[in-house]
Order: C-alpha cells, then sequence, then structure tokens
C-alpha cells in the first residue's frame, strides 16, 4: 500500500514550490493588483516552459506526459502562492474539455497553446445565479453559432478561447468551442470578489462555434465538473495550509498581555481545528487524485468529498486567519484578504455547498440501490 | 498512490483470513451488534479463550519479540489483522491494555525476573492488565496525582485513591503510577509499579455512568505493600514509564464504536419524513453529506499514517485527529439519529426504537468518547504545540514542590 505521492512528484514539488516563491512573492501580487494589471503573461509563458501546464497532457499535444498525480500537486502548491495566472480556467477546465472530449484537430488547435504559456482558455457554463443544471442553460447553438449569455465567466477577459454549455438540435446542453475574438463576442468586464481572477459577462451573438464531438450531454458536462472539482480541491487545500501558516506564524510572534497569543488556548483550539479541518480535507483530495489518475469508477463520489472537505477547509482557514491577525488581518495591505477572497471563488466555481452534498447524497444513495 | 498490498502484504492477508475463517464468523448486515453493555463474566470468558486461540496460532503478538511468544512481524502487519478482524463477530477484547500497551512498557523498563514473569501469560489471555493512573484530583493533569507510596524495607506502602480504571474488577495485574516524593516538582516525584490485584488493601468499586451500566471502577488503596522487585523503572522514574505507556495507546486505539455515517444513512433511508424518505430532505443531506466526508478524510489519513508506517516511520501526534473527530462526530449523529425519530426518538426501549435503540445508547457513551484517553481540549492542545508548533500554556505550577501546588483541595 502507497497512499503519498510518489517519489518523483514529491522531488518535483520542491522545484515548484521554490520557483513560486522565487519568482512571485505573495506581496507581489497585490503590487500588480495595485497597478491594475494582475494577468502576467511572462509568468504565464515561465509555466509553461517549466512543463507545469501541460503536465498532464500527452506529449502529441506539447504536453510533459507525467499524469495526474503531478497536476495535482502542482494545483496544491499555486493554491498556497497565488500566482497572477489564469491556471484553474486553463488547466482544470479548458485543456481538461479539450481532452476528453474535443476531436483531435481541435486538441491540436489550443492544446499546445496552453501547454506553451501562449494560450489562454476559459470555461463558461454559468447564466447567473444558480448552480450547474440542464434547465439554467438558455444559451442555443444553432447552425454553428452560439446566442446567450454566460455570467460569470472567470479569466474571460484574458482568455483566448472558451469551452461554453450551449442547447443543440435536441434541447440537449453539450460543449462547444468558441473562439472568443471572433465576431458575435462581447465581453464585459464585471467587478469581481477574486482581485486576480477576475470575470466577464460574455455575450454571444450568433458567435461562430464547433461541437466537442465526446462532449454533447449533460453527463459530460458533470463529468468535467467532477474532475475539476478535484483539481480545484488541491488549490483550496493549498490555500488552507498557506493561511494556517500565515495565522500560526503571526501567532508565535504577536504579543499580547506579556505573552505569544499563540499560548492562549482560545487561539491554540482554534488553529488545531484549522489544521484538522485541512488534514481531512488534504486525506480526502489525495483519494481524488488517486480517483482520477486512475479514471476511477469511484470518481464522482471521491470528487464530491474531495470538493466538500476542501471548500470548508479553505473557507475556514481563511476568515480564521484574518481573525487571529485581529485588525491587521483586515487591512488592504495584509495578504490575509487574497486567501479569503480566494476560498470564496474556488468554492462557487465548480458549484455550492449544497450543490455538492446533494450530488454526494444522491450518488451514494444510487450505489446503494445498485 | 497504489492501494494494493505488495505480495508479502498480500500472502499475509490470506492467511489471516484463513485462520479468521477457520474459528469466528464473519460480520453480515444481519448481525451486527448494537448492545453496548459492561462485560459479563461470559464475556470475560469469551475474550480470554479467544485471544488464546490467537496467541496459538500466532496472531496476537504480532509486533511483540518472539522471546515472549510474538511474531515478530511489521507494522503492516499488524494493522491488516485488525482490518480483518474488524470483519468478524469477535469477542470485545479485554486485553488491549496489558497486550497493547502495559506489556510493551514492561519490555522496554523490566527487569529480567519480571520479562520472564509476566509478558506470555498476558499474550495467551491467562491474566487481565488494567491501568491505575487517573485520579479524582488528577485526570488531564495527570502528574498531579497523589496517591502516596513510601518505601518500608524491602516494601513500598501504598494509599489513594485511583479512577477509570477500565476491567480493574477482573484484573489479575495493574500498571500503578504513585507519588513517591512530594517535596520535588510534580512530574519528578513519581515511581512506577506493578501491582497484584489480589493485594490486600484494594478494594474495587464500580461507577454507575450516566447510561447506568459500568464500563470502569474506582479502585481504592489502602497500605498496600508492594514488594520493591514490582518497581517498574528508577525510583523518581514514574513519568517517563507512564508517558511509554500511553505512547502505546495509539497503537491500540482502534475506530470509534458506535453508529457512523453508513447506519444513519441506512436510518434515513429507511425512515419516512412529510412524504418521502428522509434522505430525501434537503436538511437531512447537509448533515449526511458533512459526517460521510468525515469519515472519510479519517479513513484515508488513517491509510495516510499506514504508509508512513510501512515506509518505518512512527505515527506522530497527528493522529490524536482521529478521536477528536470521530467522538463528536459520534455525538453528533447519535443525537440527529434521535432528533429524525421526532417525539418517538425519545423511546429507549430496544424492541421499539429503531435498530435496538442504539441511537439513543450512543448517546448516553458518546460523552465518555470526548473525555477518555485524552480531552479534546487536551487533544487541541497537543495538535497546537506538537503539530503547529504554539507555545505552551504558561503553566501555574511550574518550579513548585508538588506539596507547595494549588488544588482543589489547597488553593493558593
Amino acid at each position: 500500500m502507497n497512499f503519498d505521492f510518489s517519489d518523483d512528484v514529491t522531488t518535483m514539488r520542491g522545484e515548484v514550490r521554490r520557483l513560486l516563491h522565487d519568482r512571485f512573492p505573495r506581496g507581489a501580487v497585490r503590487q500588480q493588483v495595485d497597478a491594475g494589471a494582475p494577468f502576467d503573461r511572462d509568468l504565464w509563458r515561465e509555466l509553461g516552459a517549466m512543463g507545469w501546464l501541460g503536465v498532464a497532457l500527452p506529449e502529441a499535444v506539447g504536453g510533459a506526459d507525467l499524469g495526474y498525480e503531478a497536476l495535482c500537486m502542482i494545483a496544491e502548491e499555486i493554491g498556497g502562492a497565488l500566482p497572477p495566472a489564469p491556471f484553474a480556467s486553463s488547466v482544470y477546465f479548458a485543456a481538461e474539455a479539450l481532452v476528453l472530449f474535443g476531436s483531435a484537430e481541435q486538441q491540436v488547435r489550443w492544446l499546445p497553446g496552453i501547454a506553451a504559456g501562449e494560450a489562454v482558455g476559459t470555461v463558461a457554463i454559468a447564466e447567473g445565479i444558480g448552480d450547474p443544471r440542464p434547465g439554467g442553460i438558455a444559451t442555443v447553438a444553432a447552425k454553428g453559432a452560439l446566442t446567450g449569455v454566460k455570467l460569470p465567466v472567470v479569466d474571460g477577459d484574458i482568455a483566448d478561447f472558451a469551452v461554453v454549455a450551449a442547447k443543440g438540435a435536441g434541447g440537449e446542453p453539450g460543449l462547444w468551442l468558441v473562439d472568443l475574438t471572433a465576431p458575435g463576442v462581447t465581453r464585459e468586464a464585471i467587478e469581481s470578489l477574486d482581485l486576480v481572477r477576475r470575470s466577464v459577462r460574455l455575450t454571444l451573438d450568433g458567435a461562430a462555434a464547433e461541437p466537442l464531438p465526446g462532449g454533447q450531454d449533460w453527463p459530460a458536462i458533470e463529468r468535467l465538473l467532477d474532475r475539476a472539482a478535484i483539481l480545484v480541491a488541491f488549490e483550496q487545500v493549498g490555500g488552507a495550509q498557506a493561511a494556517l501558516d500565515m495565522a500560526v506564524g503571526y501567532a508565535q510572534d504577536r504579543f499580547a498581555f506579556g505573552r505569544s497569543i499563540g499560548s492562549f488556548q482560545a487561539i491554540k483550539h482554534k488553529l488545531a481545528d484549522v489544521y484538522v479541518a485541512t488534514e481531512l480535507a488534504r486525506s480526502n483530495a489525495y483519494f481524488g487524485a488517486w480517483a482520477i489518475a486512475n479514471d476511477a469508477a469511484d470518481l464522482p463520489v471521491a470528487a464530491a468529498t474531495a470538493r466538500i472537505a476542501a471548500t470548508d477547509a479553505f473557507s475556514l482557514a481563511a476568515q480564521e486567519n484574518i481573525q487571529t491577525h485581529g485588525g491587521m488581518g483586515f487591512t488592504w495591505d495584509s495578504d490575509c484578504h487574497l486567501f479569503y477572497r480566494r476560498a470564496r471563488e474556488l468554492a462557487v466555481v465548480a458549484g455550492s455547498q449544497r450543490y455538492w452534498r446533494r450530488r454526494l447524497i444522491d450518488r451514494l444513495d444510487a450505489q446503494n440501490h445498485g | 498512490m497504489d492501494f494494493s498490498d505488495t505480495p508479502q502484504e498480500a500472502a499475509f492477508r490470506a492467511e489471516v483470513r484463513a485462520f479468521l475463517d477457520a474459528h469466528v464468523p464473519a460480520k453480515t448486515p444481519g448481525n451486527r451488534s448494537y448492545a453496548s453493555r459492561a462485560m459479563s463474566p461470559a464475556d470475560v470468558a469469551a475474550s480470554k479463550a479467544w485471544q488464546r486461540t490467537k496467541a496459538e496460532n500466532g496472531f496476537a503478538g504480532i509486533l511483540w519479540p518472539k522471546a515472549f511468544g510474538g511474531r515478530e512481524g511489521t507494522p503492516m502487519e499488524h494493522i491488516i489483522f485488525q482490518q480483518e478482524e474488524e470483519n468478524y463477530l469477535v469477542p470485545a477484547s479485554v486485553f488491549n491494555q496489558g497486550v497493547g500497551m502495559a506489556m510493551p512498557t514492561v519490555m522496554t523498563f523490566g527487569t529480567p525476573e519480571q520479562l520472564e514473569r509476566y509478558p506470555r501469560p498476558a499474550l495467551f489471555g491467562d491474566e487481565i492488565w488494567c491501568q491505575l493512573f487517573s485520579e479524582p484530583d488528577a485526570g488531564s493533569d495527570l502528574a498531579g496525582l497523589r496517591t502516596r507510596a513510601v518505601q518500608d524495607g524491602d516494601d513500598w506502602v501504598v494509599n489513594g485513591q485511583k479512577i477509570w480504571t477500565s476491567n480493574a474488577h477482573f484484573s489479575d495485574y495493574a500498571m500503578l503510577v504513585t507519588r513517591s516524593d512530594p517535596t520535588v516538582a510534580k512530574h519528578a516525584g513519581l515511581t512506577f509499579f506493578i501491582v497484584d490485584m489480589k493485594s490486600p488493601g484494594i478494594d474495587v468499586r464500580p461507577i454507575k455512568q450516566i447510561s447506568g451500566t459500568s464500563n470502569f471502577c474506582e479502585v481504592f488503596l489502602s497500605d498496600v505493600r508492594i514488594p520493591d522487585s514490582q518497581r517498574l523503572g528508577a525510583v523518581g522514574a514514574g513519568w517517563k514509564v507512564a508517558m511509554t505507556m500511553l505512547a502505546n495507546e495509539r497503537f491500540t486505539v482502534g475506530k470509534t464504536e458506535g453508529p457512523d455515517f453508513e447506519d444513519i444513512f441506512l436510518l434515513t433511508r429507511g425512515l419516512e419524513l412529510d412524504g418521502r424518505r428522509a434522505v430525501d430532505d434537503p436538511a437531512v443531506i447537509e448533515h449526511l453529506a458533512d459526517w460521510y466526508v468525515q469519515s472519510a478524510g479519517l479513513k484515508y489519513a488513517r491509510l495516510r499514517s499506514q504508509t508512513a508506517l510501512s515506509r518505518g516511520k512512527t505515527p506522530g501526534p497527528e493522529a490524536s485527529i482521529g478521536k477528536l473527530v470521530s467522538a463528536s462526530k459520534l455525538q453528533d449523529i447519535a443525537t440527529y439519529g434521535i432528533d429524525l425519530l421526532g417525539q418517538a426518538g425519545a423511546v429507549m426501549d430496544p424492541a421499539v426504537a429503531p435498530m435496538n435503540a442504539w441511537f439513543q445508547h450512543a448517546l448516553l457513551y458518546a460523552p465518555g468518547k470526548r473525555i477518555a484517553g485524552g480531552t479534546d481540549e487536551i487533544l487541541r492542545n497537543i495538535i497546537a504545540e506538537r503539530v503547529l508548533g504554539l507555545p505552551g500554556d504558561i503553566r501555574a505550577d511550574k518550579g513548585l514542590a508538588f506539596n507547595q501546588v494549588p488544588t482543589s483541595r489547597r488553593q493558593g
């Protein structure tokens, strides 16, 4: 039995952490946000050159073909470092959709660009308030063109292409590939909770689109969400760990009433609870990594489990990090809110907790009937 | 990542299954036991017989040296046996403290005579051991214990009171920690003994718990004479011996017994609420999902620890997570399982309440799980200090001789 990352992935983790830390210390993110340019195209190319964007992609499309365990590890490190890069949109959603459902030609058109850090992709499923559901898709595909409004589309401002959910001829929602620079595509920036991963309202008015051949039903969209949920869970675990580390560091250094505030049980017990939530989330995410790496039959249950635990852990860690910092944690200049904002963004990017809890229990219920 | 056994592990697992199949029935959904009651003399006899069977077949002391009847196996083999044994209806064990905790401590500190005398009968189910540690005034702060040992010639004379002792009324021997010198700091004045539970002056009284049953005892020691040859470790080294014994506890504490996710899931799938199955109710789903996620997280955390073990590392204080999470989860599940029944939730008659009133019984033993073996609060301190590296508590008794320390009776 070996329920841990391989030695190769563990070695690689050290390199990933070092480069992210050296190339992109957390404070620099805020400077970039203050300067109004949160996307660093040079960093994106660097991530591509390191082989991280295409780490799980086949070599034929410019990938490193190192497998999903490596991608999970990178996601965890990205989650702690918060680099200004559209990693989730491009890698967990757009590239995954093309790998799972795209034609060979579609894959060759976009995947090498993502792997090299030359292209940015995203996914557009939501159409306003509500969790993913077939009835929530009003965008229609007719004669190779899409018409509808997608909101929010994360990283839609910088993406070159989007994988868009739209209803085809039979009324069944499927996934369509849209070049966002083509006529009929309008992108309006909207204020977003996350300072780095900003959303747009995407209006499609007869925008040229082609179907992803393997992704023309709702179960395909759910499969994409399941796999993305596992990868996002690793980002969340990385974020939770980083927020916990920040809080522990501050609690050790800050003195009040003549002692380190970390010696008070009110702080110790709070941070112990954050640690417990993070370790349970990490353990569930590990099972998700195994499921995605082996395309296991258990993947839908593993995904929901990893997602629920990681969302709760990151939310708890981010909010208690601010609380531990006291008033200083409430300022723009502290890094605390970067995690607090990201925790909420990731908590809804693939559907709410209510949505995933229902999916988990429905799936377990169905297994017991089976 | 790979969940499969190595060829050696698979061979051992097959050997274990063959042994269990030959001796005990497997658990099935119909024959799960929901009862939680005190051990009867028949239960003790069954436990002894099963312990002997395991020992004779080489499965009792998997981590023990061969010299004491053990297998000298690997930690993974120990885990594999526990995993497989959980799937069978075996008698509740009265040997966890003796075989899992006391004897490894004897093997660390014992004299040649003690090593010759004690481990083997414990392993083969002939002698039952208990632990005389906690006192009415020394629970979480174990080093504040007051049971006094005074040397008198070749003997020690012991007076005091111990509490929360499992199995004391049918134990043959006990691991006893005493205060031998109250004039030095509290951790420095302790001495450890092996005591014959049939010694004159030992009075065992069962404690009636909130459930009305008795799983623990009070043990009164009045002028109990213990030969110095029964001392374990040096005079004044009792704290170190006690900590060694407690460190072995994490190898013996398994899954918290009681209703878990799958049990309340079964209840909600069979129960009708407002014209639909309870499992289809959105409020119920919120709770069920969280319990599944916690249970799964604990299971996979255990697999991560086992991976560390199989690589020759010892499990660290992070193992404290298991009991901290599962004890509260048990209490929550018991409470909610009762709430789901509405007014009928107050019925404790096993013939009427679902699953033989398992949730009602669990409600009454769950509080104990959050206290025994380290309270929730102590476990959070351990995590904060030993895992996260936060500073220790400021102690009001630091540097004081024990007899100067403020106590409940003697306030400073």
